[in-house]
Order: structure tokens, then C-alpha cells, then sequence
């Protein structure tokens, strides 16, 4: 039989021994780690670290050549943040925001869009191509398709980068708003920036 | 709304968005029309006066596919760009919706150059029968089914110019040999049924393989 309360307290995403190759080159080599529900895992390491890889094998972007890694849930409940906006750059934010809420499902994207890009400085340019926009309104709409459906787990692949500081300032308030009631995966250069909120640490080397 | 509904809901939203890229941009059918129509004109001041018809048809195939290839190439480019391709790979449809909204989308483009082909072709060189626009529908199904899914594999690598060439041209054979047989032979029947058959079964294939071709 399953044992339903603990399968709720254990944790979201587990990862035991995990290995990522490209060919013979080796990116991660016995990385271990859990996140439990409401956790804050803040992931750091030197460049070449394979922080990214690691958090593209949690979104399911690529998958692990060793090791087991177990994310509870599915695609609906994750929000992913990458060092690409993962929106099409000859649509308007709108219009990215309405494609991906439709393929998310999400019944009240119209408001929910509208409130996000209200919430990251966007509104007066949401019928402007994301091909106009500087890379940190880029970053900030890629928060906002991240964040449009409402995710339980969110991995957010160094989202600082490229935002100015009332962008990092908004990116704050709603990380400690999230902190707790979701479970947040983050990687980052800048770890004192999130200390108060972390509830675990990873240190790839 | 039933699952089915919802599939083709994202099927729609996807070649959709791929048709509004296309109006903005302007890449990929302007290039198509232009293609196959200088490349019959070339064809007509190429060949001698008094070729057979059967000649001129391998011709429109000729011009056809590598007008098809244009497009199959420039088919990912807005999933390339910011990593779209990703984003769509997360959301919680299902995958196979990504590669026949794009499927979709390749059709109409092609579609346009057909139609713009196939009359050019009935003034430079010969007719076009209904067994043959038959036929021309049939490949294009068949083409844009097994392209797409060869031109997003061909988009993940680095030698994609020269890898989606490589990788198509050897499963275009049978639909070439389809379409001119419709165009030319009288047994235009057999080759339909034959191009449908390469359609149902290349497009059933690409259907269920396409999650494979798309993560790492």
C-alpha cells in the first residue's frame, strides 16, 4: 500500500548519484541532493560546474546518463527559467504569453498575463516584439511564462542575470512570496542574495 | 473538453502562431515562390524544344522537393531562436502536437508555392491532370510529415544545412517516384494509393518518434 502522507512529505525532486555525459565529456559526476516540498535549494559552483545541466536534467530538458533523479509532479507543475527566454522573439510578449498559456492550460491567462507583465514593468510593451526588447525585459518576460501557470516547483537557471535592480527588486519580493509555499531550485553567482530564503545549499564543484 | 479536443486546440494554436511568424517576418514563402518559379523558367530555357512531357514532369519534381527543402529548412529557425523549441518541449501538451502544428505549417506554405508552381508548369511545358495535382497532394502530405521531423533533428545539430539534405533526399525517393508516376503514367490510381501508403505510414512514424528527436 502507499503510504500517502509520507509520499507528501517526501521530497520533490531527489537526485542520488547523478551523471551527465556529452559524448566522453563528463558534465556532472555523482551529484546528490533533495528538495523537499516548500524547500529553497540554492545551487552554486564555478563556471563549467554544470549548474545549468543540472537544472535542464530537473526540467526534463535532457536526461541523465547515470544516477536516478525522481521530480514529483509533472510538466504542468514546473515553471523553468533558463539563459534562454524560451519564447519566440517575433512575438509580442502578449501573444507568448497567450501561446503558452494556452498550451499550460491556464483558464485565466488573459489576467494572469496582464498581472505578471503589470507586476515585472512590462505592460507598456506587451504589444512590442520581444525582438526589440534589452536582454534584461527579456529576462523579466521570461519570469513572467515561468511563473503564468502558477507552478509548485520552479527552477530558475541564474534569474538575476541581466535584470537591473528594480528588476531584481520585483524578482526578490516574488521569491520570498513563493519561498515556503513553493519549492524553488535556483542556481546563482550572487548566493548572499538569496541566503535568507534558502533552506538548502548545493555546492557543484 | 476531451483530450482529443485539446490536442487539436494545440495543434491549431501551434501552426497558427507559425503562420502569424511568416506574415511578420516574411522568411520562408517569399523565398519558396520565388524558388520554384525562377527554377521552371530555368527549366523551360534548358531544355530543348520537342522534350517529352515525361521529362518536363521529373522537372516539376525536381523543383518541387527543393523548393520543399527551403522551407523544411527554415521550418525550426523560430524555435531555435530564444530557445522556443524548449519552452514548448516543457508545457504539458502533447509533444507530437509541436511536430503537426509545424507539419501543418509547412503544408500551407507549400500548398502556396504549388499553386503557384503547378500553372507555371501547365504553361511552360505541359497540362496537369487531376491524377496529377492528386499526386502533388499526396508527396506534399508525405514530404511535409517526414521533413519536419527530419528538419527538427537537422535543427539540434550543427551541420544542419548539410544534415537535413542527407537525411531527406533518400526518403523524398519514393514520393518523387509517386508523383511523377501519377503525373505521367496510366496507371496514376496505383501510384496514389502508393503515395498514401508512404504518407499514412511515414506520418505515423514521425508522430510517435518526434518526443525522441526533441530532448536530449
Amino acid at each position: 500500500m502507499i503510504d500517502v502522507a509520507a509520499a507528501a512529505a517526501g521530497p520533490v525532486v531527489l537526485g542520488e548519484g547523478l551523471e551527465k555525459r556529452y559524448g566522453r565529456k563528463r558534465v556532472l559526476r555523482g551529484v546528490s541532493f533533495a528538495v523537499p516540498r516548500g524547500g529553497f535549494l540554492v545551487v552554486t559552483g564555478a563556471n563549467g560546474a554544470g549548474k545549468t545541466t543540472l537544472l535542464r536534467l530537473v526540467a526534463g530538458l535532457a536526461a541523465p546518463t547515470g544516477g536516478v533523479l525522481e521530480v514529483s509532479g509533472d510538466r504542468r507543475d514546473l515553471g523553468f527559467v533558463g539563459h534562454e527566454p524560451l519564447v519566440y522573439q517575433e512575438l509580442t510578449a502578449l501573444e507568448n504569453l497567450e501561446l503558452f498559456g494556452r498550451l499550460y492550460r491556464v483558464a485565466d491567462r488573459r489576467e494572469r498575463s496582464g498581472m505578471l507583465l503589470e507586476r515585472f514593468g512590462l505592460w507598456d510593451a506587451r504589444s512590442d516584439r520581444v525582438s526589440t526588447y534589452s536582454r534584461g525585459m527579456i529576462q523579466r518576460l521570461a519570469l513572467c511564462r515561468a511563473l503564468l501557470h502558477d507552478p509548485a516547483l520552479l527552477v530558475l537557471d541564474e534569474p538575476f542575470t541581466a535584470l537591473d535592480e528594480d528588476g531584481a527588486g520585483v524578482l526578490d519580493m516574488e521569491l520570498s512570496a513563493l519561498a515556503g509555499e513553493r519549492t524553488v531550485m535556483l542556481s546563482t553567482h550572487d548566493p548572499a542574495r538569496v541566503e535568507a530564503l534558502a533552506t538548502d545549499r548545493l555546492v557543484l564543484a | 473538453m476531451s483530450a482529443l479536443t485539446l490536442y487539436a486546440s494545440d495543434v491549431v494554436a501551434l501552426a497558427r502562431k507559425d503562420l502569424r511568424l511568416e506574415l511578420r517576418a516574411r522568411d520562408t514563402l517569399p523565398a519558396m515562390l520565388l524558388f520554384v518559379l525562377s527554377t521552371l523558367v530555368v527549366f523551360h530555357f534548358a531544355l530543348p524544344t520537342g522534350t517529352a512531357d515525361d521529362a518536363a514532369y521529373g522537372l516539376l519534381w525536381i523543383a518541387l522537393i527543393f523548393t520543399a527543402l527551403l522551407g523544411l529548412a527554415r521550418a525550426w529557425a523560430p524555435e531555435r531562436e530564444g530557445g522556443a523549441l524548449d519552452g514548448l518541449v516543457l508545457a504539458p501538451c502533447d509533444r507530437s502536437a509541436i511536430w503537426l502544428g509545424k507539419t501543418l505549417a509547412v503544408l500551407v506554405f507549400l500548398t502556396a508555392a504549388e499553386l503557384v508552381a503547378l500553372p507555371a508548369f501547365a504553361l511552360f511545358f505541359a497540362p496537369v491532370d487531376l491524377v496529377a495535382v492528386a499526386g502533388v497532394v499526396l508527396a506534399s502530405i508525405g514530404i511535409c510529415a517526414v521533413g519536419s521531423l527530419l528538419a527538427a533533428m537537422a535543427a539540434a545539430s550543427r551541420g544542419r544545412e548539410v544534415i537535413l539534405p542527407l537525411l531527406f533526399l533518400p526518403l523524398a525517393i519514393p514520393l518523387i517516384v509517386g508523383g511523377v508516376g501519377a503525373g505521367i503514367s496510366p496507371e496514376g490510381a496505383t501510384y496514389l494509393t502508393f503515395l498514401g501508403l508512404y504518407d499514412l505510414v511515414f506520418a505515423i512514424l514521425a508522430w510517435a518518434t518526434f518526443e525522441y528527436v526533441i530532448t536530449e
